[in-house]
């Protein structure tokens, strides 16, 4: 640790701490397949790979260059790489919450396969309900209810390259389709996003959605489209309608099932007289209209690639 | 319905200017829609009007000068490259 080295060294310990200290379920290194065991010291060292090569790449480097100029230049041109590497992740998290950014990708495989399970046939699933670890929702390692962002930016590319390959076959394809496609459907995503948020904002839903719980819920379609459009491709167009109807009736119970456990139920904290009697009614039209709006838009962006 | 990055864009700056030309005395408060209108009781649920109009309100207050700066942009661009 050279603190008399560079000053700018300071700023190390702060981004050491930056997990919380009372959230050591994040960074489990489930690769050894053994029991749990909180690691903060895994994320520590990723940080601390950069702190001694910095200082440590002193004296390692004299043997390389024998060039004092060189070597202070190394070792100026490394600082001012920290430098802004400091720079760019207070800037972001200035934007973006980088932990709960990192709480959505904590995923496993088991998580994704059950996920994927769930999405296509949720029909068997009992238990809804998204458990809690000490008033912070579990990471969706550890919960196959709770949403994550893995599966749908994965579903979302995926689905772009398969409508690349769906217009390849029928030779429509050209680049300029393909990103096309790629900003017709986040455009879409975006608006029914800015619609959910618009629509609990005025109906005063105190509900702990968050806008990437939203991103992460308006995503999931992505996964019925790629099968959608698979069943098209295979078996043309009757099995395309088959898969259609099937992922929408899928889908639509899963977002119903998801988002009841959310909206509905923050009802019952604040009941209060003549209000209440209207609200379980509104709250009902957005869970159903979220609903609705899947197989319309699955429908939308992928009956032009089946024809 | 094929949406570029720039309709998005485009749809966004539209939308926004249109709920910060809405003027406060001359228009809303002919209507009813008034910042102080919204107001109803003071339980703890707003309502959809009240919740609406302070709305309106915010973005009028938060959006007014970055929206200067934006149009002013986007006329320049468009000017230039049509």
């Amino acid at each position: 640790m050279d603190l008399s080295h560079h000053g700018h060294r300071a700023t190390k310990p702060r981004a050491r701490t930056g997990p919380p200290a009372g959230d050591p379920m994040l960074f489990d290194d489930t690769s050894s397949g053994g029991p749990q065991v909180p690691n903060q010291g895994y994320y520590n060292s990723a940080y601390n790979i950069s702190g001694p090569s910095g200082g440590g790449g002193g004296p390692a480097m004299n043997n390389l260059f024998a060039d004092p100029m060189a070597n202070a230049a190394m070792m100026y041109g490394s600082s001012i790489a920290d430098k802004g590497k400091d720079i760019v992740n207070k800037e972001l998290s200035r934007f973006v919450s980088v932990n709960k950014l990192k709480y959505f990708f904590a995923v496993d495989t088991k998580y994704v396969i059950k996920k994927l399970v769930l999405l296509m046939f949720p029909y068997t699933h009992q238990d809804w309900e998204v458990r809690y670890h000490r008033d912070t929702p579990l990471p969706p390692r550890h919960d196959v209810n709770a949403p994550d962002l893995y599966i749908p930016s994965m579903a979302f590319i995926t689905y772009i390259l398969l409508a690349g390959m769906a217009l390849g076959i029928q030779k429509r394809f050209s680049p300029e389709v393909l990103g096309l496609c790629a900003s017709t459907a986040l455009v879409w995503m975006v608006i029914e996003v800015l619609a959910m948020l618009l629509s609990l904002y005025l109906l005063t839903v105190h509900s702990d959605l968050s806008t990437f719980d939203l991103i992460a819920y308006s995503g999931y379609k992505y996964v019925g489209m790629i099968f959608t459009v698979l069943c098209g491709l295979l078996f043309g167009s009757d099995g395309y309608f088959v898969a259609l109807a099937w992922s929408s009736c899928a889908l639509m119970f899963f977002i119903v099932r998801s988002l009841k456990m959310k909206i509905l139920s923050s009802l019952s904290s604040d009941s209060m007289g003549a209000g209440a009697s209207a609200k379980p009614r509104f709250r009902l039209y957005i869970t159903m209209a979220t609903a609705i709006f899947q197989p319309v838009i699955i429908y939308w962006l992928t009956s032009h690639l089946i024809r | 319905m094929a949406f570029t990055l720039y309709s998005l864009i485009q749809t966004a700056i539209l939308c926004t200017n249109a709920i910060a030309v809405l003027h406060e005395e001359r228009f809303l408060s002919k209507i009813g829609w008034g910042a102080d209108q919204g107001i109803g009781g003071f339980g703890d649920e707003p309502g959809i009007k009240a919740q609406l109009l302070n709305l309106i309100r915010s973005v009028r207050t938060v959006m007014r000068v970055p929206l200067i700066i934006v149009n002013s942009a986007c006329i320049v661009l468009l000017l230039l490259f049509g």
